[in-house]
């Protein structure tokens, strides 16, 4: 019979971090599993939240950009463009929200058991991603509804995806990190997500940022992210700034491997702290 | 029989912050302007790194701690709230992490340092159980073949699919134990869990994890204020006094020791204490809680009957008539709860002697689970004061059947229990 031994020193974290990590997946997926389950219940449409939301908001984007403000959209259907920068926003944003708090909604867990820690962030990411995969229905029925069909570029789409699934664990990261340590971060965290979403394509097209603003602007890597699903669903309409992807490529790598370290640093604490 | 367990030299050293601001965590902007400060300091060449180490203090929970365990050893670990027992655990669960030493552990741990950890009370008893396995350390294919021993066990077949916020607070407990009790780890870590729920079911809890040592030779460690739970139970004891070890051996030692420790070694240093007012020609000096059977405790149950032994020193000869006490209770928000007075009672108090004890026997104690202060109060005809304590000593009431059903009452909304009877009568309509 196999004895793992396990040492405990001071300073020395987990040794087997990783190991433990797949040792205790199936706790990951209970833990996502009742986010997902307790999120709806008792609300009257349930699951429906997760559709209402980014629809609606899609609708107030294309009347204020689109009708109002008279944006180009580059002979794609407003709502359609919109809609394709909406999921992977909504996506980072909720993934911010939920892993900000994530360790401090859990710190009966924290103070009580042993596990990685990771995996209360990632947790919050992975409910985030079903959201995201829920909203996803919308934006073929748009499709549909508006006739419009995808070119062979929808087979990135799933790279843009792990850039935006990164961005968002890195960042998640990160912020639950420093929420265990300063409760500030709660407050800093929904004004974040407010202002990025002015600073990102979300309501409007890349084009329309002025030649001088441009390195500015993609420095918030979520440009990248959203520049590539538009690229990748709607095709020629949007081209890619690929320097400005890789600017932002490299910013995402940045931010998750920080994410990673200070993390893992912190993490020794946080059960006397949280 | 193999070593399971090799702990040297562990230590644990916390930060006290003495800090009037009130949050327990740190915000960012003490960081910014402790930083700026410190800058400043710096900047101006007053060196010094003190000022702001000045509200800190170190505070070792836990020091040298060093001993081995045995594979199927069943270690009873006891000492005075605050000793470091929790602690150890904690290190020991790897929760946290020692300042200094080292723990080798050879096998998988499962820790139970409070029942039901992530249960969610949205969720129905069926989808707790699973997420609490999990929780616990359990695969999804153990919880499944044990599935219908843990419902079994904790008696709540009707209920599986309701969700755990509508359970009475016995049913919880149940369901909570049930899941722990079919971990099948080669280490179990326990806190004083068994403190709460029925006394039958607590009995039922002891059992199953006995059987679980001596048959399968399983190693537990085990903390309980129960000495009873540990003198019936354990193999070995282990005696933690000021986060050190005072004693590793027959629980039987432990317990004796515990209680010699308690009575003569630390009479929570009443009469030493500055921190009084009063005119002090009478002094407390000393305060001892005693249970029916005249043990001396820290920890009280709900329901159970206590004494409160003041013990006192009188500077004078002179014979005081008409002396009131009070013994007033305070809970962790520092609200005066209960408030024992002599002088509610007409109870006459007469100090003869220079040296001696008043007593104060509380029936059927109707304080819910927590942690509590007594201010200890003495004067003459309620008029002079001989003597103020405020803050004598911390005690714990760590639940207890009060209303002889499983249930503790819900301590987190109200500090005091009392008996009610319920009926219904049904209004006649013309």
């Amino acid at each position: 019979m196999e004895q793992p031994e396990i040492i405990i020193r001071p300073g020395m974290g987990a040794l087997h971090y990783w190991r433990d990590i797949w040792r205790y997946r199936e706790l990951f997926f209970f833990l996502a599993w009742r986010d997902i389950l307790v999120r709806y219940k008792q609300t009257a449409i349930g699951v429906a939240w997760s559709v209402l939301r980014p629809l609606l908001t899609m609708v107030v984007f294309t009347i204020v950009f689109g009708k109002l403000a008279k944006l180009p959209s580059n002979g794609v259907p407003y709502p359609i463009m919109v809609y394709a920068a909406m999921l992977p926003w909504q996506f980072f944003a909720n993934s911010l929200t939920e892993s900000s708090n994530s360790l401090i909604d859990n710190a009966n867990l924290l103070t009580k058991v042993y596990f990685p820690r990771l995996i209360v962030p990632a947790g919050s990411v992975i409910v985030s991603m079903v959201d995201f995969l829920i909203s996803a229905v919308i934006l073929v029925g748009l499709m549909v509804w508006y006739h419009f069909v995808p070119d062979m570029r929808i087979l990135f789409l799933p790279a843009f995806f792990m850039m935006a699934f990164m961005a968002s664990f890195g960042a998640g990261l990160w912020l639950s990190a420093l929420n265990v340590q300063y409760r500030d971060f709660r407050y800093v965290v929904p004004f974040l997500v407010q202002f990025g979403l002015y600073i990102s394509p979300v309501g409007f097209s890349s084009a329309i940022v002025p030649e001088q603003w441009r390195f500015l602007y993609f420095l918030n890597p979520m440009v990248g992210v959203i520049d590539g699903f538009r690229w990748a669903l709607l095709g020629d309409a949007f081209p890619v700034n690929w320097s400005g992807l890789a600017l932002s490529s490299v910013l995402v790598f940045l931010i998750l491997a920080g994410g990673i370290f200070y993390f893992r640093r912190m993490e020794r604490s946080f059960a006397d702290v949280v | 029989m193999s070593t399971v367990i090799t702990v040297e030299n562990l230590g644990k050293k916390y930060l006290l912050r003495h800090q009037s601001g009130q949050q327990p965590y740190v915000a960012l902007r003490d960081v910014l302007s402790d930083g700026a400060r410190s800058l400043g300091r710096k900047l101006l060449g007053r060196g010094g790194t003190s000022a702001g180490g000045a509200e800190r203090e170190e505070f070792w929970a836990l020091k040298d701690v060093s001993f081995e365990v045995k594979q199927g050893d069943r270690i009873g670990i006891i000492g005075r709230n605050g000793a470091g027992k929790s602690t150890l655990l904690k290190i020991l669960s790897r929760i946290t992490e020692p300042t200094t030493g080292s723990v080798r552990i050879r096998g998988r741990v499962a820790s139970l340092l409070e029942v039901g950890t992530g249960f969610h009370p949205e969720l129905t008893g069926r989808e707790n159980i699973y997420l609490n396995g999990a929780i616990l350390g359990m695969s999804r294919v153990e919880i499944k073949k044990k599935f219908d021993e843990i419902v079994d066990f904790a008696e709540i077949e009707k209920f599986l699919d309701t969700p755990v916020k509508r359970y009475s607070s016995g049913m919880y407990v149940r369901l909570a134990f049930a899941v722990a009790a079919h971990l099948e780890p080669e280490i179990l870590v326990v806190d004083e869990v068994l403190a709460v729920g029925d006394a039958q079911f607590q009995k039922k809890c002891l059992g199953k994890m006995e059987d679980v040592s001596t048959k399968e030779g399983r190693t537990v460690l085990f903390v309980s204020h129960n000495m009873a739970a540990i003198e019936s139970f354990c193999s070995k004891s282990i005696l933690i006094t000021g986060g050190r070890i005072n004693y590793f051996g027959f629980p039987l030692d432990a317990i004796s020791r515990y209680f010699d420790y308690k009575n003569y070694g630390d009479d929570n240093g009443l009469a030493k204490r500055v921190d009084r007012s009063g005119t002090g020609s009478v002094k407390l000096s000393e305060l001892k809680i005693c249970d029916s059977q005249g043990n001396v405790t820290d920890a009280m149950f709900s329901g159970h009957d206590y004494i409160f032994e003041l013990g006192y020193i009188k500077n004078s000869d002179e014979v005081l008539d008409e002396v009131v006490v009070s013994l007033d209770i305070f809970d962790d928000k520092m609200i005066r709860v209960l408030m024992f007075r002599s002088n509610f009672t007409k109870s006459n108090l007469r100090l003869v002697e220079k040296y001696g004890s008043i007593s104060c026997l509380v029936k059927n104690l109707p304080l819910a689970k927590g942690l509590y202060h007594i201010n200890i109060f003495i004067s003459h005809k309620d008029v002079v004061v001989l003597d103020y304590i405020e803050n004598v000593v911390a005690v714990q009431v760590v639940g207890g059947d009060f209303f002889g059903t499983g249930s503790e009452g819900m301590s987190s909304h109200c500090k005091i229990l009392h008996m009610s009877k319920w009926w219904t009568a049904n209004v006649l309509q013309a």
